[in-house]
């Protein structure tokens, strides 16, 4: 095999000029990290609206929620970045366009909020989930008690919703971890991307893609032994098996 | 914002846009929904048996699959499939594949680990009778999951799996980072030579979301139909 | 203080209730008893408003439950509703079940509804679990922190729907309990339940319902000793054999 490994090359200066390769890769994965923060607190908040409201008996409100999840859930993430990145300065009124296009770390912003819109549709249906899994009698015993519907939502409903989807929330959250690469097409520096760049200027192309997977191998564990935690603090006594 | 819309761009590329990127697209998807559903099985068939070694095997190959970027993963064999191809066939030096064949290796062997998953769950819902019913007759081990198991996993995780290759169907857009020219990739292609990115990218938009919201309204069709019978 | 005025519903073409009517007074005990589909749950459920209903009108302390104007929240915090499933809130201690509708409904401090919750607990006999979840006491201890929820809002008037009949058989006592001493207080309630004891002991009037209609609506003495119509006749004669 006519391949020239060099686990050293980590420690070689990048030709960037900022640093080492393993600097190069870091950077990549704070960028990753950051990027997948931001979405997914967005993704959450869009998401949570978005999932109540397709619980409510509003049919107008009902439609529009399923128009919002089918339109996030049809079309390729790829395909969205590119509408948020190339099409949507064009659409805008020309200061706002100039403005979008000249936005420092605009690679970045444009990922975050596009991925996040693209999550917040697949939360948005484990809201409703969740919601949906509560006994009918918890909505009414609120309202029995004179609490308005906000109120039901806010101090009955979303309380145990959320902590009966955790776990598949924790899955959603490193599908967004995942899903910070594909942004690499729009210039996002994020360490899929960086691991390809250092590929490419070094020619040392599966030291690079070894440094990559186990850093996404290191998040993943540290998610999910971070949700674990959390599952059993927020865990209600009596209520699940075990605590 | 829509004065100077130029559907005539659209309109003049078509045959390029459905006859080279669709076709890719779709072969793509149907070859590697076939290939990642038949070693799928396999995947879940060794996770399921009680042999030494092979559950590991199969249950590492899965999670790491399922734990790491696609993009990563279309790198990684991008680059690694040359050489396996050397090791294999003890060439001097690493082969070069095609495009497709590099996409289709990619994608049946990372989906694989999805409908590993998905076929695993069809057959632990079949009840232990069904296997037992089956040994009992003398058949084996091989002709119960053929002829009993796997006919009815399959059938009741139906649903399941076309969602999954809607799915799969929308991740062929990804064969953008190694410069595939699938549809997304030739309508990136004609937006880029024409200066129309606006138009090119909507319409690629339009089209994703026609196929793939028409095959989930069909899923969901199947579903409700399949509930029924179950009913009784 | 309720009027029940022709009332009828349906779920889509099925009726559940037809053309109902009735009327309980201040102080006074009604129970509302009869086969399962009779419409008895869905009844009470009406009169809070928590279902909605297509004909007739319920009056409650003299405000009319169609009135456009009328703000529902606030009529059912004068109402206390006890569930056949006690429904708890699992995720907050039986203090807290108490006390958030007092904060957000009745705009009480926290202080102020903290002590009228433990003078609740005190009178239902669970102070020592006031810092529990719901998930850790009994299905008898659950309903009584229900209706301590209930009367934290001093309601003018109680609705039980089938308080018992999620026990086990030794803890229906201990919530019977507390609703006859309720009722010898004189709280005006309405009850739907099977237990023709606590009929016996506590209700001034008996309803029987079958098939959405109300059949039977007697004092406690004529409906036990001379039901009119054969379907009460019935009934009882199977219940009060078990």
């Amino acid at each position: 095999m006519n391949y020239n490994w060099n686990w050293g090359i980590f420690w070689q200066p990048s030709p960037e000029g900022t640093g080492t390769y393993l600097d190069m890769l870091l950077s990549g994965l704070q960028w990753t990290l950051a990027t997948a923060a931001f979405a997914w607190v967005l993704a959450l908040l869009l998401g949570s609206i978005v999932g109540v409201v397709r619980t409510l008996p509003s049919r107008w409100g009902g439609r529009l929620a399923t128009a919002y999840v089918e339109f996030f859930r049809n079309i390729p993430l790829l395909v969205q970045l590119f509408l948020w990145f190339f099409v949507l300065p064009e659409l805008l009124p020309r200061g706002a366009g100039l403005w979008l296009k000249q936005l420092p770390n605009a690679p970045f912003w444009t990922a975050s909020v596009g991925l996040g819109f693209y999550m917040s549709a697949r939360v948005a249906e484990q809201v409703r989930a969740g919601i949906g899994a509560l006994p009918r009698g918890q909505a009414m015993a609120g309202r029995a008690l004179g609490l308005t519907t906000a109120q039901v939502y806010v101090y009955v409903l979303l309380p145990m919703a959320y902590r009966i989807i955790l776990p598949p929330l924790t899955s959603e959250f490193l599908n967004t971890i995942k899903n910070t690469s594909v942004a690499l097409t729009i210039g996002l520096l994020e360490l899929t991307g960086r691991a390809r760049s250092m590929q490419e200027f070094s020619f040392q192309v599966f030291e690079a893609f070894t440094a990559a997977t186990i850093l996404y191998l290191l998040v993943n564990a540290v998610v999910v032994l971070g949700m674990r935690f959390l599952e059993r603090r927020v865990a209600v006594p009596g209520y699940f098996a075990g605590k | 914002m829509l004065g100077g819309f130029d559907f005539d761009v659209i309109w003049r590329s078509l045959p390029y846009l459905f006859f080279e990127g669709m076709r890719f697209t779709v072969m793509l998807t149907a070859l590697a929904t076939a290939g990642g559903v038949v070693l799928g099985t396999l995947i879940a068939l060794m996770r399921l048996s009680g042999l030494p070694l092979l559950p590991q095997i199969a249950a590492l190959y899965a999670n790491l699959m399922r734990s790491l970027p696609f993009v990563l993963v279309i790198f990684w064999f991008y680059f690694l499939i040359p050489y396996i191809g050397q090791w294999i066939t003890g060439a001097s030096r690493p082969i070069a594949v095609g495009a497709f064949a590099s996409a289709l290796i990619t994608f049946t062997l990372f989906e694989a680990a999805y409908f590993s998953e998905i076929m695993r769950a069809g057959i632990q819902s079949i009840p232990r009778g069904q296997v037992a019913a089956g040994y009992a007759l003398g058949l084996t081990y091989w002709q119960v999951m053929g002829y009993i198991v796997l006919p009815q996993a399959f059938r009741n995780m139906l649903p399941v799996l076309l969602t999954q290759t809607i799915i799969l169907f929308q991740d062929t857009s990804l064969v953008y980072v190694i410069s595939i020219t699938d549809f997304l990739g030739a309508a990136s292609k004609v937006a880029q030579r024409d200066g129309r990115l606006v138009e090119m990218y909507l319409f690629a938009a339009l089209v994703y979301f026609v196929i793939s919201f028409a095959a989930s309204q069909v899923v969901k069709r199947l579903q409700s139909n399949t509930a029924i019978v179950a009913g009784h | 203080m309720i009027e029940i005025k022709h009332v009828s519903k349906a779920y889509g073409t099925m009726p559940v209730l037809k053309d109902c009517s009735t009327n309980v007074a201040k102080g006074e005990v009604v129970v509302v008893c009869g086969p399962s589909g009779s419409g008895k749950s869905t009844l009470i459920k009406c009169v809070n408003g928590l279902e909605p209903f297509q004909a007739g009108d319920i009056v409650l302390d003299g405000t009319s439950l169609s009135a456009k104007d009328t703000n529902l929240p606030k009529l059912r915090a004068r109402v206390g509703m006890v569930f056949q499933h006690f429904e708890l809130f699992p995720h907050l201690r039986v203090i807290d079940n108490l006390c958030l509708a007092q904060q957000k409904v009745l705009d009480r401090t926290r202080a102020d509804a903290e002590a009228r919750a433990m003078k609740l607990l005190d009178r239902v006999g669970l102070t020592a679990h006031a810092q529990k979840y719901p998930g850790q006491l009994s299905g008898g201890q659950q309903q009584r922190v229900a209706i301590a929820r209930a009367l934290a809002m001093n309601p003018i008037v109680m609705l039980f729907d089938e308080p018992t009949s999620a026990l086990d058989p030794e803890m229906v006592n201990e919530v019977l309990d507390v609703m006859v001493e309720l009722a010898r207080e004189g709280m005006t309630m309405m009850v739907v339940t099977h237990e023709m004891g606590f009929a016996r002991k506590v209700a001034d009037r008996v309803i029987f319902m079958d098939k959405g209609e109300i059949v039977e609506d007697a004092t406690k003495a004529d409906f036990f000793d001379k039901p009119r119509s054969e379907r009460a006749q019935l009934f009882l004669s199977k219940i009060l054999h078990n």
